[in-house]
């Protein structure tokens, strides 16, 4: 439904420009999660803005590529032709909700605003539908909440208001950047588990984009690993646990406390993520790399399919059965 | 990190031409201000009265007054009046508003009155303020620079005691404080250094509306002595000859906006430098 | 491993002012924590945001300030203490900060950071000597000596939280207290910068407090654990003990709420935990009562008291 092709963001001059974003590609379909997971400065967030069409201006560009919603390209429209031109419909949840909600106007005020704009209802009809939406995100007491002010709600009740704020568009695509990072755990599972059931329930896709491996494990079906800008490894969720094919995946797997309990010492990946604009000739992890090979520095890797639905992006994907 | 710097501080100027421009005017301000005696034609006190308001000429370039004094000479000496009440003021305002903030912030209680009793004198316009001072302590260069520097004071407390309380909150701050530091070790590694900045940018606006202060003061006649060249006293002297002699008003006010308005170009760009989005733009990283 | 207990903590209790709907309330941040640190051990604390973890660490080393209770370090009083005898308790007892970017003047040198404990308290007594240590103590976390002369800007998080230790170190104390030092941090960096504190702890024979939200951290670097919530503890125990079969209904909820890296363990949509309860409107017995799926109206009353069970545990629940 959602397909991303070859999407390249930039920085700079157009006569040298930075690749913040590197030939991105992935698809999304009708009802599923895809993880895509990445260490901070790995372009995960400007790929989600870029998809949105929210890069900041001035700023980064989209210099390649498509992004194709229903087959056709929305690279090229602003936000507003979108909603016009009756394009699928995106929308967006960002980490810090606080930011994103006008602290002085009321909880309701704010989603029938969004009801509004998507729906063409007014009055009473536009604050029925905004309860509606509240339920939907299980917000405790909806009726309540309405005219409660953003900083009489809780964090997780504030991403609850986003979430509804965002679902006001009927959208068929969900981009969750990071929604659940400022959140405790025993709220952020709760948020977790409620973009689930709003994913089976509503038949909706949502690129949910986080660092955290043990969140991708829990929510999503697929996953797109990110480094330095490059997608360099997917998989669906099972098979990229069990076995990550790329060095990347596979270090960072590792370097979890949480999958090293009992070792004295963490395992860790030498050195430090590439600035964009010095990208290395070749691979991109391979000065970096604990498996690394002569050929690695030369050439760029080809994109290799080691199983139905895993690709990889390493000229030597590790054998599989690496992990207890 | 010194090369460095100094290039940066010049980057926001070289970015924008009319600060640079600015620049240029506050340099030729200071120039004319430092040989005034070498660089004026005349005695700025010489009588003529054969010459009396002379329009500007070959000789008079910028014409003469009433007395047969030539304008150029008594704007050129001006310079050292305006430059003088400027750094007077800054002075001030910075050695009363800069410990008065900081302490402020650092001890709430005394904070809490001094902070009210600036709010008291903030309350009044700073003009009015200034007047009321001259009249209680006599016209004099002194007492002109003492009477807007007490204007002045407030706002630098105020930013200041901001400032402060915000640093005061600053992780390294608290880090120090966990080691042991004491008040005085604060305010000199951690808060002084970082409040030089944007007291930079405070000290051109500053220096920027004394000017403008100073002249109001001299035209009502409780600045500088009549007698002594200065902007201000310049056009007071000459507003009965409006119409007969407009350059005697036109270059000493041309005067004060051009070093007013080159101070403000000058602070602005000082604090484009100071704008953290800024320093992305042009690349302070490593 | 565990010695002589070396920092002791009783009964402390700290509250601050807030404001709230224009009403000046008072917050209870830490509600009677009473705890003990032994000679090279280190203990964690652990607790979701809000539950006076950080309060704790920060009244250690006197950024806050507690309404009661006693913190002792080798059994001298540090709370109330004149400012000349804490000298020497204020080298021994350092802190490293969670956020590595706000916790360096942007101002001053890497050195100077590194040095500012010694310069504070007069350590140094030559140039020479405090530009020595700098280097042995930069080399020590990882660093290249020549990191001395650069500004905060110029370093990496990593690289800015190896300074944040470094400041730490030096001159050597005898205890740390690690506020969520590696949380701001991406994982693959994260993991550099534990192993650098276990290695530091070793060879320097320190102490440590070591305050997290994540569990699989502290599971990862101590050897105790006492687990927080809302100014209380509400159980405390050996890493492996609370880790492999926790006690407390909070403990439990916490440990079941952490998404586990495997796909084959998803908990979503199998927890309801509710939201904590507000800062201003305490429960009046167990603090966990209203979000606990054993709380009886024994709980809702009375304040339930931390009590052995064996096994070097001691928990906060009537029901166990």
């Amino acid at each position: 439904m959602l397909s991303v092709r070859d999407l390249t963001v930039s920085l700079g001059p157009e006569r040298a420009p930075v690749d913040i974003v590197a030939g991105v590609s992935f698809g999304l379909a009708r009802g599923e999660i895809l993880g895509l997971v990445g260490e901070s400065g790995c372009g995960k967030s400007m790929t989600s803005l870029a998809v949105m069409g929210l890069l900041p201006q001035p700023g980064p560009r989209v210099r390649a590529g498509q992004v194709l919603l229903d087959g056709s390209d929305v690279t090229q429209l602003q936000p507003w032709q979108r909603v016009e031109a009756g394009h699928g419909r995106m929308a967006m949840i960002f980490q810090e909700p606080m930011t994103s909600l006008n602290p002085v106007r009321r909880i309701g005020d704010q989603i029938t605003e969004a009801v509004q704009v998507h729906e063409r209802l007014a009055g009473a009809a536009a604050l029925a539908r905004a309860r509606e939406l509240l339920e939907l995100v299980r917000m405790p007491d909806p009726g309540m909440q309405l005219s409660a002010y953003p900083h009489q709600l809780s964090g997780g009740q504030r991403q609850r208001v986003m979430i509804a704020i965002a679902l006001a568009c009927r959208p068929q695509v969900l981009i969750a950047d990071e929604p659940t990072t400022a959140l405790d755990v025993t709220i952020q599972v709760q948020i977790l588990g409620l973009l689930r059931e709003l994913c089976n329930r509503l038949d909706m896709a949502i690129l949910f984009i986080t660092h955290d491996m043990g969140v991708i494990a829990q929510l999503a079906d697929r996953v797109a690993v990110m480094y330095a800008g490059r997608i360099v490894e997917t998989a669906p969720v099972g098979a990229l646990f069990e076995a990550p094919r790329h060095p990347y995946t596979s270090g960072l797997m590792d370097c979890m406390p949480s999958r090293n309990s009992g070792a004295r010492r963490l395992p860790t990946i030498a050195g430090q993520p590439p600035k964009p604009s010095r990208v290395a000739a070749g691979c991109v992890f391979a000065p970096r790399c604990a498996s690394v090979r002569e050929a690695c520095r030369l050439a760029t890797p080809p994109r290799a399919e080691v199983a139905q639905g895993h690709e990889v992006l390493c000229a030597f994907p590790l054998n599989g059965g690496g992990l207890p | 990190m010194s090369r460095v710097g100094a290039t940066l501080w010049l980057q926001p100027f070289m970015a924008r031409p009319i600060a640079l421009a600015g620049l240029g005017v506050l340099l030729v301000t200071v120039l004319a201000a430092a040989f005034a005696p070498w660089l004026a034609p005349f005695d700025p006190y010489a009588i003529d009265p054969m010459i009396r308001l002379t329009p500007p000429n070959a000789a008079h370039w910028f014409g003469t007054d009433q007395f047969g004094r030539d304008t150029l000479s008594r704007v050129i000496h001006s310079a050292r009046m305006a430059l003088l009440i400027g750094s007077g003021v800054v002075v001030f305002a910075l050695a009363t508003g800069v410990p008065i903030g900081v302490l402020s912030a650092l001890f709430p209680r005394l904070g809490h009155l001094l902070m009210r009793m600036v709010d008291v004198l903030m309350a009044f316009p700073a003009l009015l303020l200034a007047l009321g001072l001259i009249v209680i302590l006599g016209p004099s260069v002194a007492n002109a620079i003492l009477a807007i520097g007490v204007g002045y004071m407030t706002t630098t407390t105020r930013i200041v005691y901001g400032l402060t309380l915000r640093l005061r909150a600053e992780t390294y701050v608290e880090a120090s404080r966990s080691m042991g530091a004491g008040t005085v070790w604060l305010i000199g590694k951690h808060i002084l250094p970082n409040l030089v900045s944007p007291l930079l940018v405070q000290a051109s606006f500053v220096f920027a509306f004394a000017q403008l202060g100073a002249a109001s003061l001299d035209f009502l006649g409780l600045g500088a002595p009549p007698e002594i060249p200065s902007w201000g006293n310049m056009l007071a002297e000459s507003r009965t000859f409006i119409t007969r002699a407009p350059w005697l008003l036109f270059f000493p006010g041309m005067m004060i906006v051009a070093t007013a308005f080159s101070l403000n170009l000058v602070g602005d760009a000082l604090r484009d430098r100071l704008d953290p989005r800024f320093r992305q733009v042009f690349g302070e990283k490593g | 491993m565990s010695g002589d207990v070396i920092l002791d903590i009783r009964d402390l209790k700290v509250s601050f002012t807030a404001r709230r709907a224009g009403r000046k309330r008072r917050v209870q941040a830490v509600d009677g924590v009473s705890l003990s640190l032994a000679e090279g051990e280190v203990l964690g604390i652990v607790g979701e945001s809000g539950c006076g973890k950080t309060t704790v660490g920060r009244s250690i080393v006197g950024l806050a300030r507690p309404d009661s209770g006693s913190v002792a370090f080798r059994g001298a009083e540090m709370i109330g203490a004149a400012r000349s005898s804490l000298r020497e308790m204020r080298l021994n007892v350092r802190m490293v900060f969670q956020d590595p970017y706000a916790s360096l003047n942007p101002r001053r040198t890497i050195g100077d950071a590194v040095a500012e404990a010694g310069d504070i308290n007069g350590f140094f007594k030559s140039r020479a000597e405090r530009s020595a240590a700098i280097a042995a103590t930069l080399t020590a976390v990882g660093l290249d000596p020549s990191f001395a002369a650069r500004f905060p800007y110029e370093l990496s998080g990593g690289q800015r939280q190896r300074v944040g230790i470094a400041r730490a170190i030096l001159p050597t104390p005898s205890i740390v207290i690690a506020d969520e030092p590696v949380s701001a941090l991406d994982v693959s960096v994260q993991a550099q910068v534990l192993n650098l504190m276990m290695d530091l702890r070793e060879e320097l024979r320190l102490s440590m407090l070591f305050i997290s939200h994540d569990l699989a951290v502290i599971g990862q670097i101590s050897s105790r654990v006492a687990v927080m919530y809302m100014g209380r503890i509400m159980e405390q125990a050996p890493t492996r003990t609370i880790l492999d079969h926790p006690l407390h209904p909070y403990t439990i909820s916490l440990m079941a709420a952490v998404p586990k890296p495997d796909p084959s363990k998803r908990i979503l949509g199998a927890i309801e935990t509710g939201e904590p309860p507000s800062q201003f409107n305490r429960p009046a017995g167990c603090v966990f009562a209203p979000r606990c799926p054993l709380a009886s109206n024994r709980c809702r009353g009375d304040v339930p008291e931390l009590r052995p069970v064996g096994d070097g545990r001691v928990v906060a629940c009537h029901n166990i």
